[in-house]
């Protein structure tokens, strides 16, 4: 069993907010994540999926498709974007470090052929960072 | 859905590695430079990660700053600017970051509440670190 492991970024802006809860909860437990105007992060993405190595190719994973479908599945759809607004996951979810870390692990699970996703790993900052195994 | 969170800090410390189990040539045979009377230090990296089931109302596995607040006041009031071996974790101890990271380990073990611990990582210079999960086996 191989493990590969790639690396992308995407820049984004999301505020956190449950509706559920009153004005003063959400300060409370949110902070300055709360202010409903959004802010922004260069977020840091890596993708490791886990394989044999194929005896023909000596590749775990076609990097090509990889990276095609990272691009296609993840960073269309998050890549300059409010993500409270504009990626259907949030419209529901807070989206926390950890809610993305999920929904990209849930967006490249089914879209991966040769490789097992192994874990989704999400940089908010260089200081913060959410992994992601698939475990209910 | 249980994730994994893992947050960074930095302090600074200075520290002599000693043993008074050892001669004295043992001891320099043993650390080296480290073994330098005077001690020296160290901007320490440390990482902090815990694990849980993500919260339904707030989508976190813990208030970073329920961990920030206890890492604050447990750990780096007590660490930050300090000579180690003054410290009463190793009046018994060489302040290694081997005995460092079950020390950090055992303070978070002991008080945080707020989600699992899973492991304590140290970056004691950019070349070498430490991981410690309370004596488990590491996740890949």
């Amino acid at each position: 069993m191989v493990y590969l492991t790639r690396k992308a970024e995407f820049s984004a802006s999301h505020y956190y907010h449950n509706p559920q809860l009153t004005a003063e909860e959400n300060a409370r437990i949110f902070g300055k994540c709360n202010n409903p105007n959004g802010h922004g992060h260069n977020y840091t993405l890596e993708v490791t999926v886990k394989g044999n190595v194929d005896p023909r190719s000596g590749f775990v994973v076609d990097l090509k498709q990889l990276k095609d479908v990272l691009n296609r599945e993840v960073l269309h759809a998050m890549d300059h974007r409010f993500l409270n607004k504009e990626v259907p996951e949030f419209l529901t979810q807070i989206p926390t470090t950890e809610n993305i870390a999920i929904a990209v692990w849930q967006r490249l699970a089914p879209k991966l052929k040769q490789a097992q996703l192994h874990r989704v790993r999400v940089y908010e900052t260089p200081d913060l960072f959410v992994d992601f195994y698939g475990e209910p | 859905m249980r994730a994994h969170l893992t947050r960074r800090y930095m302090f600074s410390a200075s520290h002599r590695l000693h043993s008074d189990n050892m001669s004295d040539a043992e001891n320099a045979a043993t650390y080296g430079k480290c073994n330098n009377p005077y001690g020296h230090g160290h901007n320490y990296v440390l990482e902090v990660t815990v694990s849980g089931p993500v919260n339904d109302q707030t989508g976190m596995v813990c208030n970073l700053m329920d961990l920030d607040g206890f890492v604050q006041h447990e750990i780096l009031d007590h660490f930050d600017h300090q000579n180690l071996n003054t410290l009463q974790e190793f009046a018994k101890s060489v302040p290694t970051t081997e005995n460092l990271c079950i020390a950090i380990y055992d303070i978070l073990q002991r008080g945080f509440r707020h989600a699992h611990l899973e492991k304590v990582r140290f970056e004691e210079t950019m070349m070498n670190s430490f991981e410690y999960a309370g004596g488990r086996e590491l996740r890949t």
